[in-house]
């Protein structure tokens, strides 16, 4: 009888847990759709900003954070599986070998305001890009990194060692059958880390904050070289600078919820990639 | 050298690390003919085969002696391509190992490597070596699903199929039929009686019975020794060595 008391006790601290968890989650997604969705509507997602950011819509923010994110991944995506199939086809096993992966893998610790300062000293300053979308997407780009070597590290150590040595012992070279065997069956595996990687780079704020945002920027970007309105980024502007908190405040909340549903959706398709890939490999 | 012979091996010694995996080994192994490599667990048969087509390279630390040649050429003479060999000499492995790719492009990608682009072309050899490998009649509605659907023994005769599209000479066949039931095992045997015409087969199994019915030679591996070769019926029936005597009768492995 004693067993079964502690155990029952064992088993409500945990359901416990999960209700406090599920309760502070509920409320963030309660609190940002019921405040967020009142200012939602078309003219919302496709007109600009006007009356000194009281009025109007957000499109040009929100395609800022898209252009930052397609350049983070333009840039970050060919490097870190490049770094990947290095690490886990090619590389030697040695010290300095282990002391790269050790690098990567503390690299997705630094914290993101560290990146921004990088950005500013490196892209901004020193290559003389100037705070513009190509600096921001280089900085996101960096910060993403890691995060896709490492998953693309994972999916191709699982692709099994049999098949490897089927493509080899058919007269395939070692770089043929990365091409057209490893990589293909790692593919779902890749894709399902680039895709978390881009929830996470397109709600960063402290890696564009010195970077590539703008408080305020009319019409659209022009160039690589112009300077953004990022959705992250124009949330803490609205919220901390301006003269008309109230409006404003609305127009944050609207935007909170776009990113939310943007990243909702983002992680959506990764879930979805990667449950395809179980069936897949059956 | 005897033209009956493709390959043969010269007092062949391999390492891993330290440690001595095969003993000096020599072997003749006949044109068109089958042989079988017996002999208990990690006695260094499927090292000693992995040699013909150079695939213990693949794993780090480990050193050759000795020389193997195939049709007279010495195959690890450093003006010979590890690829090119392993064209030439097929390997069937232990678990049925298809690509996680259609049954169609199993078989063409063997084709594709190799440079072959013409579609009519790899077509027809796909169908050619479906037929030969006795799976086209179970496989032809299906070409196009995914080969990890197919049952073991067919995925193996797959794998079998496989090699043979590339035009082999040699199949190394490493202990084909371990994970399969006696029915797919049957069949891959008549495969491998009726492949024999075409092909020079070496064949790794654990099972004696199977040695005994589709070998033509055996060789008997102990402790990385070669104990004993000759033709499969006196090795069988009289036995000149009383280890080999003491295996073929269970009387340990």
């Amino acid at each position: 009888m004693k067993k079964d008391i502690t155990q029952n006790i064992g088993f409500f601290i945990l359901f416990a847990c999960i209700i406090v968890t599920l309760f502070f989650l509920g409320t963030i997604i309660y609190f940002i759709f019921t405040r967020g969705i009142q200012i939602i509507s078309w003219d919302f997602l496709t007109q600009p900003p006007r009356n000194a950011m009281t009025e109007g819509g957000v499109a040009p923010v929100i395609v800022g954070t898209l252009y930052l994110t397609l350049g983070a991944m333009v840039f970050a995506v060919p490097l870190g599986l490049a770094c990947a199939v290095y690490l886990c086809e090619y590389s030697p096993k040695s010290i300095v070998v282990n002391i790269i992966r050790i690098s990567i893998n503390n690299l997705a610790g630094v914290p993101s305001v560290v990146f921004g300062l990088f950005g500013l000293a490196v892209f901004v300053n020193f290559l003389n890009f100037g705070v513009s979308i190509l600096s921001g997407s280089l900085t996101l780009g960096i910060l993403a990194l890691p995060l896709i070597i490492s998953a693309s590290q994972e999916a191709l150590v699982a692709v099994p060692h049999s098949i490897r040595e089927a493509s080899l012992s058919l007269g395939a070279s070692k770089w043929e059958t990365i091409k057209r065997i490893v990589l293909p069956t790692a593919l779902p595996g890749i894709l399902t880390g680039v895709i978390l990687s881009i929830g996470r780079v397109a709600g960063e704020t402290a890696p564009i904050l010195f970077t590539a945002a703008a408080f305020y920027k009319r019409g659209y970007p022009k160039s690589i070289f112009s300077e953004v309105m990022a959705l992250p980024y124009h949330i803490y502007a609205l919220m901390t600078e301006g003269t008309h908190p109230d409006k404003q405040k609305a127009i944050a909340y609207g935007c909170s919820l776009i990113l939310l549903f943007l990243v909702l959706f983002i992680s959506g398709i990764a879930i979805y990639l990667r449950q395809r890939q179980r069936s897949y490999h059956g | 050298m005897d033209s009956s012979i493709k390959m043969w091996a010269e007092k062949v010694s391999f390492f891993y690390g330290s440690t001595q995996a095969l003993k000096s080994v020599s072997i003749n192994i006949f044109k068109n003919q089958v042989t079988a490599l017996i002999g208990p667990s990690g006695c260094g048969k499927s090292t000693f085969i992995r040699l013909f087509n150079r695939m213990n390279e693949l794993v780090v630390n480990t050193r050759l002696t000795g020389r193997i040649y195939i049709d007279e050429e010495n195959i690890n003479s450093s003006c010979i391509d590890a690829v090119d060999i392993r064209r030439r000499v097929g390997m069937v492995f232990q678990k049925p190992n298809p690509f996680p790719k259609s049954i169609f492009d199993n078989i063409a990608y063997g084709l594709r490597v190799n440079g072959i682009k013409d579609k009519d072309i790899i077509e027809e050899r796909v169908v050619q070596t479906l037929k030969k490998a006795a799976l086209w009649d179970e496989v032809k509605c299906r070409l196009k699903e995914s080969a990890l659907g197919l049952s073991g023994g067919q995925q193996q005769r797959l794998c079998i199929a496989r090699c043979l599209a590339v035009e082999t000479e040699v199949i190394l066949f490493d202990e084909p039929c371990a994970s399969l039931d006696p029915i797919s095992t049957g069949k891959i045997e008549e495969l491998i009686l009726e492949l024999k015409k075409d092909y020079t087969i070496v064949i790794v199994t654990h099972n004696m019975q199977q040695a005994a019915r589709v070998s033509d030679f055996t060789g008997f591996f102990l402790l990385g020794e070669l104990v004993e070769f000759g033709k499969t019926s006196d090795i069988f029936t009289a036995p000149k060595d009383k280890r080999t005597e003491a295996y073929i009768t269970g009387r340990f492995g």
